[in-house]
Order: C-alpha cells, then structure tokens, then sequence
C-alpha cells in the first residue's frame, strides 16, 4: 500500500478507476434513502404543485371530473378582490415583523446580553430560545390569555385603561406580530451575539481608548463587523416570515383582517369551512410563494460564497 | 462624594443591560408563569389565583382515556421521526462529507438550496403524495402501530415530517463529519475497515454530541408539531397532543383555561427537561444549522 504515505491533499491515483466505481456504489448506498425522501417529498410535490394550479381539481369537481384549465387560476388570482389586500398585509406582516423582532430586537438582545456578565447572558439568550421550543399551540395559548377579556386576562387586569374586552379582535396585529416576533427574534440573536463576542478584544478596548462612548462604539465597532449576519438573517428571515402562518392559524385563523397569502392558500385547498377543498386554486396561491421561494434561495446560495462549503472530500486520496 | 457618585454610575452602567434585558424578555416569563399557576387554580385572574389550589385541573389525567391514546401517538411520532433524522442524515451526511460519487456536489447544493426553501408552501401537493402512498398496498395504510405511511395515518405524518427535517439534518452532520480528522478514518480504512463499519463504529461515536443535539432537536419539534399533524391526520384517534389541545382550546371559555394549561403544561414538560439540560446543545443547532455547520 504505496498509497498510505501520500499526504491527504496528494491528488487521487490514477489507476482508480475500479475503486471511483465502487466508491460511487457506496456512495449509492449511503444516499439512497435520503434521496428518496427529497425526491418524494420536494421535487415530487413541486411539480404536483405546478400541475395543479393549472387544474380546476376540487371537492366538488372529485378526482374524475376535473379539467385542465391552463392559466386561468392564475387569472383569478389577479382579479380576485381579496388579493391586493392580503398582498399588502403579507407586506406589512413580514416588514413589522423582521425590522421589529426577527432583526431589531434579536440585534438589541444580542447587544445586551453580551455586554453583562457571560453567565447572565447566556441565560437570557436560553430564556428567548423557549418561545421557539415551545409547543406552538401552548405558546399561543399563552399569548390568547395575555389578551382575554377582564378579569381573566393578565393585561386587562393589570392595565385597567385597556377597556376590559378581549384585545385580540381589535388590536389583531399587535398580537400577530409579538407571537411571531418572540418566537423570530432568537434566530437572529445567536447569530448577531457570536458575531459580536468574535469581535477582537483588541478592537473594543481601542474603541475605549479613544473615548468612544457605548453608541459610538455600537456604530463604528459593532454594527460594521454584524453586515454579514444582518444581511443573512434579513434575506433568510424574509423568507421563513413568508411563508410562515402556523402561529397565525392557531391564533386568529385569518380573522379580524389577519389573513395573509400563506394561510390563504392554505385555507383553500386544505382547510376551510365550507368543506369544498379548492386544491386548484390553492395550488396557484402556493405556487406564487414557491417561486419566491425558489428564487430567493437560489440567490442567497449564489450570493453566500456557496461553493467555498462544497469542496471535495479528501479521503479519496487516500 | 464624587467618587460616590461615579460608583454609583458605574454600578448603574453594569446593571442598565441587565434590568433592559430583564424587561424585554418579561412577557416571555410571564407566559410560563401563567401557565404553572393556572393549571392548580380553578380560575386566575390575571396571575392571581381565585380560591384555593386545587389539583382538579389535572383530573384528565385519570378521566380522559383518550390523553393517553394521544400522548401515545405523539411519543410514536416524535421517536420515528428523530430516528428517522438522524439515521438518514448522519448515513448521508458521511457520504457527502467523505465519498466522492457522481452527484455529489449537485446534490449538496440542492440540499443547501431546500434548507432555506420554505417547505409550507408544498403541503397542498404532499397531500397528493400521501394519497397516492395510500394505494401502495401494506405500505399504504396497513402497519401495526403507525398505521401505514399514507395520508391520515401516523406514519405519513412522521414520514412528511422527517422528509421537511432533512436538508438542516444532512447538512448539519456533514458538517459535524467535516471536524473529525482525517487520520482517524484512513487509519480505519487502511486497516480493512468496510466504508459502512468505519462509519459505524469509529465515526459516529466521535460526533456523538453532534448526534445527541440533532436527535434532542428533532425530538422537540416532533413533540411540538402542529400543522402537518393536523392537516394530514383527519380522525381525533389518531391525531397528537397538540392537535388535541387546539381542539379543546376552540371548545373552552376562558374560566375553564385551567383544564386546557393542564393539558399544555403536560404536554410542555418534557420539552422543559430538555431544555433545562440541553440549551448549550440546541443553541449550537440554531447556530450550525443557518451557516450551514462549517
């Protein structure tokens, strides 16, 4: 084995063209079953998705008598009245959300909590990690009872001047946005907070030298060496915000003005009162999100030096 | 006095981040709170308790058969589902992070791209696939326990689940494979060890903590699950804890919420102990899974 003295880097011997083989065969077999499952339950429903927006398939059509109909859900969508307003709520959605939360508090957290002791610091981060653990029904439940009507409510009782009535129909998007907000925010703030304590000693306590009080230093120190993760978390969060609604459903299920393009889709084809599943239309409403989706990934692939992670294994070399 | 007052400043100065922080994550705080006190009160208003303790809220326990059917159900969907994870990711995590074979770079970079795909929006078509599974026979809806891995069973749910769980999985052990040495493999390889056995025997064990946070993380969102339980589980005999506990939140007024935080709290302590124990290991996932675990 004249091979065991070449270095790791050494480029791969060039008789192996039995052992490429055979190492593609296990390969094979080590990937199969994820490969499976991917193609089962993404590249599979991509296309279902695509296929079925471009059908009329609904409860009342059944699984026989359905049409292809082309582009005309999409039609409707465009004309539809209700999609200019839930466009615009989804818009207002994500932006509150991230610029309050998923990146301005997750920054201020991160902030705080590395600028006291580091055992403290790391308790608060744990506290603002359980929102995101926490089972997501008992989590809202929690923020309904923050909400609910004297005396039972925790705000009624302790804000008189609130008005006593359950809060949640007329301030909806107050609660929509701290549900998800609380639950965003953490995502944001490990990142930003071992962005921060990476940040050379040395660059603080020149910082301190020259006189910087703490915003400057926030400024000129901190906030330059976070573009990366803020940029990260703004474009990943962007899209998770998207496409989320889970905490929505549970907590208002699209009342009061709070129905945004996810959970519209989702109401159509899988979920909704009057039991005539519109997997057509719903599939069109999806579709529009998948492509954002798709797009938005790719790029942030592209834009986040992608192939510096995709190098190749050495072991072959072996 | 001047100096007084410049350590009374600084103190100030070291203690501001902290009350700041402490007033931010209030609501959090308060939220468990809420729950623990209500679950032993017959009504709370606000965080007071009205009348004496009392353990009727947990009643359920010993009157509702059908929690223990539920929490059964749940155990099974969150135990397939981090088995699931972690043997196909930590198996496809090796060979991305060890084997070269045609694909491979294709595949990681489509792994990548579906990490950050928002995998919600497919549901509508998944549905289509567990139907289409359902006509599978044996496989479709006929296995002892899990029912089968089609639409409405158990196992289509697990299934959905560990499939959505995948890319941050895979990608997350190869990043664990990519820190352990190289030395350590080749010396196993050049010894005779099969690819499989190297994996087996003398990797695994060493990303073990890397194992543990995945499997800890998977258990956890498998045990919170809602939306896909709920969305592809239609009859209540089937359906999981939090499925059941939305249902008799649509149910209930607010002056039994005791009852219904009950339920939440039962469902909310393993994933408490978890927490308590594991918060170091689950912080390095939320981290390791977004930069892609290099």
């Amino acid at each position: 084995m004249a091979v065991t003295t070449r270095t790791a880097t050494a480029a791969p011997p060039k008789e192996g063209v039995l052992r490429k083989l055979r190492s593609a065969s296990i390969g094979f077999w080590f990937m199969s079953p994820a490969v499976i499952l991917v193609v089962l339950f993404f590249f599979i429903p991509s296309i279902i998705v695509f296929g079925l927006s471009m059908t009329n398939l609904s409860t009342s059509t059944g699984f026989q008598n359905y049409d292809w109909v082309g582009f005309e859900n999409y039609h409707k969508i465009f004309t539809h009245p209700d999609a200019g307003p839930t466009a615009l709520r989804t818009i207002f959605y994500v932006g509150a959300t991230l610029a309050l939360f998923n990146v301005g508090m997750a920054l201020v957290v991160a902030l705080l909590s590395t600028h006291i002791p580091r055992r403290a610091g790391f308790i608060f981060r744990a506290l603002w990690l359980l929102p995101r653990l926490t089972p997501s029904v008992i989590y809202i439940m929690m923020w309904k009872f923050m909400a609910a009507a004297s005396p039972y409510g925790i705000l009624n009782r302790y804000f008189p001047f609130l008005g006593g009535q359950n809060l949640l129909p007329d301030a909806p998007w107050v609660f929509v946005i701290l549900t998800n907000g609380f639950i965003g925010a953490s995502f944001g703030m490990i990142l930003f907070a071992s962005a921060i304590e990476s940040i050379p000693r040395d660059f603080m306590n020149a910082a301190l030298v020259d006189g910087c009080n703490a915003w400057q230093r926030i400024r000129y120190v901190i906030l330059p060496a976070l573009r990366w993760p803020l940029l990260f978390v703004t474009t990943y969060q962007t899209l998770s915000l998207l496409t989320s609604f889970e905490q929505i459903f549970i907590l208002t299920d699209g009342q009061f003005g709070t129905e945004v393009w996810a959970l519209w889709s989702y109401h159509r084809a899988l979920s909704n009162y009057w039991g005539n599943f519109q997997w057509g239309f719903g599939a069109a409403l999806a579709v529009v999100l998948v492509v954002i989706g798709a797009v938005a990934a790719v790029i942030y692939m592209r834009f986040f030096q992608f192939n510096q992670l995709v190098q190749e294994p050495l072991v072959e070399a072996l | 006095m001047n100096a007084d007052r410049m350590t009374w400043r600084e103190r100030f100065n070291s203690a501001a981040p902290i009350i700041a922080l402490s007033i931010l994550t209030f609501p959090i705080i308060i939220g468990f709170i809420w729950i623990f006190i209500s679950t032993f009160s017959h009504t709370t208003y606000g965080l007071e308790p009205q009348g004496r303790l009392t353990l009727e809220n947990w009643s359920f326990l010993w009157k509702d058969p059908k929690i223990w059917d539920v929490t059964l159900n749940t155990i099974i969907l969150s135990v397939g589902q981090t088995i699931g994870v972690v043997a196909l990711s930590a198996l496809s995590g090796y060979a991305l992070s060890r084997l070269s074979f045609p694909g491979r770079k294709t595949f990681l970079a489509m792994t990548l791209i579906l990490h950050s795909f928002p995998a919600v929006t497919l549901l509508i078509a998944i549905y289509f696939v567990l139907r289409w599974i359902n006509r599978i026979p044996i496989l479709g809806n006929d296995i002892p326990i899990i029912g089968g891995f089609g639409y409405n069973t158990l196992g289509g749910v697990i299934l959905v689940q560990l499939a959505l769980q995948l890319p941050l999985g895979m990608w997350l052990m190869k990043g664990f494979f990519d820190n352990v040495s190289w030395d350590l493999q080749r010396a196993a390889l050049i010894d005779g060890c099969s690819h499989f056995r190297a994996w087996w025997q003398i990797i695994l064990p060493v990303i073990r903590p890397g194992v543990a946070a995945l499997a800890i993380f998977s258990f956890v969102t498998g045990w919170g699950s809602f939306l896909i339980p709920y969305t592809f589980i239609t009859d209540q005999e089937n359906s999981v804890l939090a499925a059941y506990l939305r249902g008799m939140m649509g149910e209930t007024a607010p002056v039994s919420y005791g009852t219904v935080a009950a339920v939440g709290l039962f469902q909310l302590i393993p994933v408490m102990i978890f927490f308590i124990f594991t918060q170091e290991y689950l912080m390095n996932i939320f981290s390791g899974g977004s930069k892609g675990g290099t």
